[in-house]
């Protein structure tokens, strides 16, 4: 590790909190619906929007009610993404003239970007016009992260409201998410990434003859043809990237994602995208502290993630930067000064290990380097962020409502070992509260690991494995974790633009949102109909370093104990090996 | 019987039982109620089948593990079912002594409720609510009743352990008559309250036997978090088949997991400590109860107790003793202080009450003023009414009267007489010290004050200061005004109180406190405490105490001691403690347990990961059958911890929860490395694997 990579790490994460309590401050009256900065300006247009939708923004919806709304929002989202992957030839705005999407990728695609996991398993710059890019896929970035935050902010009403039958309206808080926070931010980050270079245009792929010719050899067959000229492609790329970053969508425009320089150009836009992957999500902690009437709450959760966070992020540099013979072999740079392979010279190991780290952590799943070409332990550091449940920082507002599901485990126990009746918030946690808690932790988990034992035995799905070994295994771990969890980042290496992927993981990311969020919305409910209690001193403090260690353990226990096996025989078996 | 009844932990007559019980405690119809042993059992099953095979093919594994790994599971869950046994052992002997007193007796049903109506005998079983009974010198009481007439002492030793008798008489708060008592003298005549099977004892011998026990409601949620594990920890072990599968053709050696591996990760993994004791503490809890002469009706009502916020204490007999004492005599301006000690005296002589007998001892010790016979003297003792709210004496035309201020002073003006200014500034300040105020006039002279003061019990406030650290409120209930209240309330060191006191100002009080979100609980034994008892989270009536709120309330303490409180706190408190840690424990055990079987389960496939066996277990067969006995064994072990219950301190959340964390977080994880090792040295010692 090189003290000047340790420095912008540390300047990252330096101006990330220096951020958090502005914006989380402007999200809390946002949703508390009290006028803010951007009030004169929006409101009118807020009021609009819901005569135009027919929204009587003061009617409250019961749980079951909000539930609907966010289910069959995102089913009608669903549906329209598909149509229009199925129908692109048909539409305006395609000029490179792309077919319809095959039928089981549009069904992918539409569940990873209504899911916010945004998995992509085709080529954006070859598959895609740019009306599905901009009319599907941009506008489902949106939908995806403020139903997100939606969800969230629907639970803290729970924590706030006592005898009430309420959580809020979601249309409002869908178009507030929208209105107010994802795009405003869009806006800004969009010009500032234009400046830096990256495209936004909607011309055809530009073709020019190459300045040194080369050949293209086909694999197996070992036929070679001259290349003479390169395509350049195009898109209205800028304006997807901003809230791709910013929503914790990861979608990238491009095929390589946030290693392409259209969509990543300078280290100035390299630091803004990081910086965007984790800026909702850890400002929403402040945002809920703020909401409960209780900063000390929000921070303290807060500080959970970055106590995470932190270390592995260091063991994945520190990962990349060893000398490991073994990994020599594989990548001649490690002269350069780590393990470059896979990496972009332009951004290095520091900025790309952190990309990792941030983007996993987040369920950004964006990416600026290869994980597949990671060392054994440094790609196990964004594998286990992923199965850590995605809740350090997380999705935007999903990351933090899993954050809270697991705060309930460990105020479950830690209560029992105080002797009272456990309490979150001032909120009893009892019997139901316990049982979607154990249903939203269940099922993703069941979805990897079911998932995964169907894939590494079934034909269809070790076909696409690239490597062999414990790395092959990894990939497919990746894979399943990534989607159940709604990351959608890939170790890539695994060709999953297959019927049987396609499918399984279509259903993985499906069932891996909703199963959280419908018993997140129950348990608001559940928290909104009950009595307030004061805190006491009989009260066990959920604020405190203690409360904090126990967390930790609680969440890293609570992951270790489901994944080791898989671990073990994936990145760890490899490690092993290579340091044999 | 309870008291005598206390047997020590461990008792060869239970123990063998228990023994008997846990083996017909292995039905899958009574294990599929705890989801977790329910596992573990078919785990039991399906290796022992395995075993039989093995006799018929090669299954690739050594015979001698697969049934060591069987039977150590076979013991699991008979250790745990042996937990359950023991601490249901202590009930069900207990409710063998009820059920003794509880046989049918011989019943004189009255026609009508009087001494000389016609008498049947009837069989006691038959009697119904409404039914009159005669109950006479010797007989047993043949179900739990009120008593309509007559007055008689009866040993109520059956119920309370108590052997001196007590006075049972109608009206007031001494009617209340249980089924199985002994009447030692005299005759009552008793009014049924209870249909067959639903008097006292029977709801006693449900409890204690644990018959009716339903799981309370942390338990419910703890069991859907404990049943969640085990599903996440079935998939997670389950799925190592195929995973193993694929790193077999991958790495191109070794061989798949076994199925008993797979079993014996699967048992090691889920919460098998807590899933096993979980019913054990339950059962325990309650008897902790019965050991401490408490009877829940519900198991809810023990668990309330440890979230209980603020506690309701009635000032008399509870924080202070029961009679007031006479501690000075204070004149009114122009009046000997020897003169009004002489009135005072001969205004108590025939005042029967504490409070009178003491100022008749106050006059002798301060001025020596010798008891006179009020008989000789001639006078007429006006009694205490309600009505007056005043006593005293009339002779030789004089008429002597005290008691309360706002009495006297009423009956100074009737008399055409002026209550002096100074003498309420006495009484102010009398009140003020935490005294009662007693007034003494004499025709329309008002001569002074008498001073009577609360005593606060010996103790009381050291509990209560123990009550605030355990997070609890106290609030003393008096009648007295607010000034004396406030007096007395600092002077015990309660945190609040609720002065002059009316039965609809109870109720008032804990509405609004349930209101604001806290559990109250609240001790009572009079007719007038039961709409607060009812309404109350947590109630506690005394035994001594009328049948209207031993109805109303949740508990009965048949010590009949209003402190009693502080300890049901403790023990709901101890029920709840002891699930969290042993859950923590159960949970942290299992890191250990990951690194004692995954290696030994995966070395063959990648020798390198031979270098996780941190413990340096022998062989991987060794290995994992010292995890399963470990997991087995900590289960004997942990047996006290759960009947006894964890130790709860007073400290305050934060630094219990710290302590607990170290001790069996910590502990839970530190443990089992050391115990699987030692295991693990003891079997390549025996070399049998």
């Amino acid at each position: 590790m090189t003290s000047n990579g340790l420095l912008q790490i540390g300047l990252y994460l330096i101006v990330l909190a220096v951020l958090i309590k502005p914006l989380g401050h402007y999200m809390a009256l946002v949703y508390e619906g009290r006028s803010n900065w951007f009030t004169a300006l929006l409101a009118p247009l807020e009021r609009l929007l819901y005569r135009i939708f027919g929204v009587r923004s003061e009617d409250e919806m019961s749980w079951k009610t909000y539930t609907f709304a966010v289910l069959a929002f995102n089913a009608v989202g669903a549906v329209f993404l598909y149509l229009l992957q199925r129908l692109q030839h048909l539409l305006p705005l395609n000029p490179q003239g792309f077919a319809a999407v095959s039928a089981d990728s549009s069904f992918n695609t539409a569940i990873s970007f209504i899911t916010n996991t945004n998995w992509q398993g085709y080529g954006g710059e070859s598959t895609m016009s740019y009306l599905t890019q901009m009319a599907g896929l941009g506008v489902q970035n949106f939908l995806s992260a403020a139903t997100g935050m939606a969800v969230l902010v629907a639970l803290i009403r729970g924590f706030i409201r006592h005898n009430a039958t309420t959580i809020g309206n979601f249309w409002v808080d869908t178009t507030r998410s929208i209105l107010y926070i994802l795009l405003p931010l869009s806006v800004i980050f969009t010009i500032v990434l234009v400046s830096q270079g990256v495209v936004q245009n909607l011309k055809p792929y530009q073709t020019t003859p190459l300045m040194q010719g080369t050949t293209a050899v086909e694999q197996p067959s070992g036929k070679t043809t001259p290349v003479n000229e390169q395509s350049i492609p195009g898109g209205p790329a800028a304006s997807q990237i901003a809230i791709k970053q910013l929503g914790t969508n990861g979608g990238g425009f491009f095929n390589v994602n946030s290693a392409y320089p259209y969509e990543n150009p300078t280290p100035l836009a390299n630091f803004l995208e990081l910086l965007a992957i984790l800026l909702i999500p850890a400002a929403l902690c402040y945002t809920f502290g703020k909401m409960i009437g209780d900063t000390r709450q929000g921070w303290a959760l807060l500080i959970t993630m970055f106590i995470i966070f932190v270390p592995l992020l260091l063991l994945c540099y520190y990962s990349e930067m060893v000398d490991i013979p073994a990994i020599k072999t594989l990548a001649a740079s490690i002269d350069y000064g780590g393990n470059m392979e896979g990496k972009e010279v332009r951004f290095g190991v520091a900025n790309s290990t952190l990309w990792a780290a941030a983007t996993t952590a987040a369920s950004n799943g964006s990416v600026n380097a290869m994980h597949d070409s990671f060392s054994p332990l440094g790609g196990m550091v964004p594998l286990f962020l992923l199965q850590l449940g995605e809740i350090i920082f997380g999705g935007v507002g999903s990351g933090l409502y899993g954050m809270i599901i697991l705060a309930l485990v460990t105020v479950f126990v830690a209560g029992l070992m105080v002797g009272r009746t456990p309490e979150y918030l001032g909120k009893k946690i009892e019997a139901f509260e316990m049982k979607m808690v154990s249903l939203s932790i269940l099922i993703p988990s069941v979805v990897i690991l079911l998932g995964i034992g169907v894939a590494v035995v079934v034909k269809a799905g070790v076909a696409g494995i690239a490597n062999p070994g414990a790395h092959g295994f990894s990939e497919i771990l990746y894979a399943f974790t990534s989607c159940a969890n709604n990351n959608g980042s890939a170790f890539a290496g695994l060709s999953v633009n297959t019927p049987f992927y396609n499918l399984i993981l279509g259903f993985a990311m499906l069932i891996g949102r909703f199963s959280v969020i419908v018993p997140v919305l129950a348990i608001a409910g559940s928290l909104a109909g009950k009595k307030l209690v004061p805190a006491g001193s009989g009260t066990l403090p959920t604020h405190t370093p203690l409360f904090i260690v126990f967390l930790i353990g609680i969440i890293i226990i609570v992951a270790a104990l489901t994944h080791l096996p898989s671990l073990s025989l994936g990145p760890i078996a490899e490690h092993l090996q290579a340091i044999k | 019987m309870t008291r005598k009844a206390k047997k020590g932990l461990f008792d060869w007559g239970l123990i063998s039982r228990a023994f008997v019980d846990s083996v017909i405690k292995l039905s899958p119809l009574y294990q599929i109620r705890k989801p977790v042993m329910f596992v573990v059992e078919v785990g039991s099953v399906l290796t022992t089948m395995l075993f039989v095979y093995s006799f018929f093919a090669d299954i690739g594994e050594s015979q001698l593990f697969v049934v060591m790994v069987s039977l150590w599971l076979w013991f699991t869950v008979l250790f745990a079912n042996f937990a359950e046994s023991m601490a249901e052992g202590r009930g069900k002997a207990q409710a063998e002594t009820l059920r003794s007193s509880r046989s049918d007796v011989k019943a004189r049903l009255l026609s009508s409720p009087q001494r000389d109506a016609k008498t049947t005998m009837v069989v006691s079983s038959t009697l119904k609510k409404g039914d009159h009974v005669l109950v006479e010198t010797g007989d047993v009481i043949p179900s739990d009743g009120e008593v309509v007439e007559g007055v008689a002492s009866v040993n109520e030793s059956a119920i309370t352990g108590e052997s001196a008798p007590v006075i049972r008489e109608s009206g007031g708060d001494r009617s209340a008559v249980t089924g199985g008592t002994l009447v030692v003298s005299d005759w009552l005549i008793v009014r049924i309250t209870a249909n067959p099977g639903e008097t006292f004892i029977d709801r006693m011998i449900s409890m204690v036997e644990g018959a009716k026990r339903q799981k309370t409601p942390n338990e419910i949620a703890l069991d859907i978090l404990l049943a969640g594990l085990t599903i996440v920890f079935l998939l997670a072990t389950v799925t190592i088949v195929p995973f193993s599968i694929f790193s077999v053709k991958a790495s191109s050696h070794g061989a798949p997991v076994s199925v008993t591996v797979v079993i014996a990760l699967l048992v090691c993994l889920i919460p098998t400590t807590i899933g096993g004791l979980l019913s054990s503490i339950g059962i325990a809890g309650m008897d902790r109860m019965i050991q401490a002469n408490v009877i829940a009706m519900s198991g809810r009502a023990v668990e309330a107790a440890g979230d209980i916020d603020v506690l309701l204490l009635d000032k008399t007999g509870t924080i202070t003793l029961g009679n007031r004492q006479a501690t000075e005599f204070i004149p009114a301006k122009g009046v000997d202080v020897r003169t009004l000690a002489d009135v005072a005296q001969l205004a108590s002589l025939a005042d029967e009450t504490p409070e009178g007998r003491s100022i008749v001892i106050l006059a002798k010790t301060d001025y020596g003023i010798r008891e006179r016979d009020i008989h000789a003297l001639g006078a007429r003792f006006i009694p205490f009414s309600a009505h007056t709210r005043m006593s005293g004496v009339d002779m030789d035309g004089r008429e002597i009267r005290k008691g309360a201020t706002d009495a006297v002073q009423e009956y100074v003006r009737q008399q055409g007489g002026v209550f002096p200014i100074d003498i309420i500034g006495i009484v102010e300040e009398v009140a003020r010290q935490g005294a009662t105020p007693l007034v003494v006039a004499e025709g329309k002279r008002v001569l002074g004050v008498i001073r009577l003061k609360d005593i606060v019990k010996g103790g009381i406030k050291e509990r209560f200061a123990e009550l605030r650290r355990m997070g609890i409120k106290t609030i003393m209930i008096t009648g007295d005004n607010p000034l004396t209240a406030a007096a007395v309330a600092a002077d015990a060191g309660v945190d609040d109180f609720l002065a002059e006191a009316t039965p609809e100002a109870k109720l008032k009080l804990i509405r609004e406190y349930q209101g604001g979100g806290r559990l109250v609980a609240m001790t009572g034994d009079g007719t007038n405490d039961a709409p607060a008892l009812a309404q109350a989270d947590v109630a506690v009536a005394m035994n001594s105490g009328t049948q209207a709120a031993k109805e109303a309330g949740n508990m009965v303490d048949l010590d009949s001691n209003p402190t009693k409180l502080i300890e049901i706190v403790e023990i709901g408190k101890q029920l709840l403690i002891t699930r969290g840690t042993l859950t923590t424990f159960s949970i942290a055990n299992d890191v250990a347990k990951y690194f004692a079987i995954l290696p030994a389960a995966f070395v063959g496939i990648y020798p390198e990961l031979g270098m996780l066996n941190i413990m340096r277990l022998a062989t991987p067969y060794s290995a994992i059958l010292s995890a399963v006995i470990f997991n087995a064994l900590i289960i004997v072990l942990l047996i006290p911890l759960a009947l006894r219950g964890v130790k709860y301190r007073p400290l305050g959340a934060e630094a219990l929860l710290r302590n607990n964390i170290l001790v069996y977080g910590l502990g839970g994880i530190v443990v089992p490395f050391i115990g699987i090792k030692v295991i693990d040295m003891i079997i390549s010692a025996l070399n049998i694997l």
